[in-house]
């Protein structure tokens, strides 16, 4: 506990809103691209089912495109967005003294709950994100600040799903 | 027609570029994490109205950055065309936002966010990444049996201006003001659902309010630039080019490019349709000089080997055309030297210019008689390249594409 009550607090969120909103604008403007992270995801794990069995990339037209013949798929700028993410939330974790291996939940769920739903919800958001082609910051957060169509529906429909749910999961997170 | 974005492979060469990338995205994750996005009962609270931290930060980035970024635009200083926006394909968005929506409530994080939740050792997080990451190899292995959903109501860059057919100003300042109103609500939702007193805004929070409906209006008084506009902003460059003769290709380099396997020539016609009827190159894309705008968008999502070859009958209207699409910042873009009627005189046999000939004509009309509407199967339509050895002077230089191909998620 003593750690705990060293750690920061976090950031107001308008705050922390108004920064992200500057590092997004800066993206855009330096970059031309938005920020992302599922297709960094995708494609560190394309790399090692090339390093496994590349044999079977070749057969998958959508694998064939990140890792075919000799395209590396880590040849890309997301992987590198991706990398630095990691490293970023690694630093701020580390100014707020909050990097400390916990797992956050309800009070009446145990960890191992816990872990089997995050695990759950992950391939959920890792299937979703792909067929939707982005992520809550690729596609509803980058693509709406550029106004997107698509990208709005998106974000739409990822706010109903979970509002929808919210009630029959009360329990795990209450 | 402005600086920015940057072309970055060109400045910092092809790793190099990546740097900036990845500092981009030490500055993500940083934020991500200062706002408490990585903790997933922080992020779950949204979604029982106890903490709509998700909304608020999400919703001040989107506002934030959009403001900036059309203030940009309009003043010139940002190419709205050379900025990624993701391509809308309908249904495939919305069937997949719905399975992240049921993953957010039972997973608690959406991927960026757990990345920064495994950075800082929350073990939940670290079994969330190993869930996406399961979820993106089924994807991989499945997607192949629904391709066609995948693939389908696919509306190409769409914009929300254009949904409504409103300027763009006009939807910034919408957004700024529903944003702002709903953030007045948020924070009177969460005191009552926490039954505890209204938490006020921070003391900055007004006047930064205040400067961002400033700056949404003022991109909204300014416009976006037309073509027209953002001819004139490069004309100085450009109408030197034309002048020097640097864009005007020979008729034997178009052939030879043509024959160029390692490259996508496009030649666009640009002529009124009776001419192309008559007479066109194998291969032709014909766009008439009044539907180029509309096209540009289009030739934007071309690989980046794909150089575009204008073509009137002399050569005012392909030039016309150069400008329209130079202007909105398509990459390798020329014009055939001479026009169909050079290539004529170059490449159709002596015995056809010598009986066809037409003496008299206006500029940019067609210099030779076309009994019937050959199309492309008169003979110098498709000439072999091999025949005639012509000396040309090579202008074709493939620049690097500025454009993103791919954005967002990659």
């Amino acid at each position: 506990m003593s750690n705990q009550s060293r750690a920061k607090p976090y950031m107001n969120p308008y705050l922390a809103g108004t920064l992200l909103g500057i590092v997004l604008f800066l993206a855009y403007f330096i970059t031309g691209s938005g920020l992302g992270a599922s297709g960094g995801l995708n494609r560190l794990l394309v790399f090692v089912q090339n390093a496994v069995n590349p044999e079977h990339i070749d057969q998958v037209p959508y694998l064939l495109k990140m890792a075919g013949g000799s395209t590396n798929p880590l040849d890309s700028w997301i992987v590198f967005l991706t990398v630095g993410t990691i490293f970023g939330g690694f630093f701020s974790g580390l100014l707020g003294r909050r990097v400390k291996f916990e797992t956050n939940k309800g009070p009446q769920i145990n960890n191992a709950t816990r872990w089997i739903m995050a695990f759950i919800g992950g391939g959920l958001m890792g299937y979703g994100a792909r067929l939707a082609r982005g992520c809550t910051s690729g596609q509803a957060m980058s693509g709406g600040a550029v106004l997107s169509v698509g990208s709005w529906a998106f974000m739409f429909a990822v706010f109903v799903g979970a509002y929808a749910l919210a009630y029959f999961f009360r329990k795990f997170w209450n | 027609m402005t600086s920015f974005p940057l072309p970055l492979t060109e400045l910092m060469g092809h790793w190099g570029s990546y740097v900036v990338y990845a500092l981009i995205g030490i500055a993500f994750g940083m934020t991500l994490e200062s706002a408490g996005f990585g903790n997933s009962k922080l992020l779950a609270a949204q979604f029982y109205f106890k903490d709509m931290r998700v909304f608020k930060v999400m919703f001040t980035a989107i506002i934030v950055a959009m403001t900036l970024i059309f203030l940009s635009t309009s003043i010139g200083l940002l190419d709205y065309n050379l900025i990624w926006v993701p391509p809308t394909y309908l249904w495939p968005g919305i069937v997949g936002g719905l399975i992240m929506g049921v993953g957010f409530i039972i997973g608690g994080f959406c991927p960026g966010t757990s990345l920064v939740g495994f950075a800082t050792g929350k073990v939940d997080a670290i079994f969330f990444v190993m869930g996406v990451l399961t979820g993106i190899y089924i994807f991989g292995e499945t997607i192949n049996t629904y391709a066609v959903f995948f693939d389908s109501s696919y509306m190409g860059r769409f914009t929300i201006p254009e949904l409504f057919n409103v300027s763009y100003g006009s939807v910034v300042l919408g957004i700024v003001v529903a944003a702002l109103l709903i953030f007045i609500m948020a924070q009177k939702v969460e005191a009552a659902v926490n039954k505890q007193p209204i938490k006020p805004f921070p003391g900055w929070s007004k006047p930064a309010a205040g400067a961002l409906i400033a700056m949404a209006v003022a991109a909204l008084l300014i416009g976006q630039p037309d073509n027209d506009d953002r001819w004139q902003s490069i004309a100085a460059e450009n109408q030197a080019k034309l002048d020097g003769r640097l864009v005007q290709i020979a008729p034997a380099e178009l052939l030879n490019l043509m024959n160029d396997s390692k490259l996508k020539i496009v030649p666009l016609d640009v002529r009124k349709e009776q001419y192309y009827n008559q007479f066109h190159l194998q291969g032709a894309v014909h766009v008439p000089l009044e539907c180029v705008l509309d096209k540009a968008e289009e030739f934007q999502f071309e690989l980046a080997n794909t150089v575009f070859v204008i073509m009137s009958n002399d050569e005012v209207e392909a030039t016309e055309a150069w400008k329209i699409l130079k202007a909105e910042s398509v990459p390798n873009v020329y014009i055939l030297e001479g026009g169909i009627n050079n290539w004529l005189d170059t490449y159709a046999s002596e015995s056809f210019t010598n009986d066809n000939k037409i003496r008299l004509r206006e500029l940019d009309q067609l210099a030779y008689r076309f009994d019937a509407a050959t199309g492309s199967r008169h003979p110098a339509a498709e000439p072999n390249p091999n025949v005639l050895d012509l000396n040309y002077e090579p202008k074709v230089i493939l620049e690097l594409k500025r454009a993103p191909v791919t954005g967002g998620c990659g």
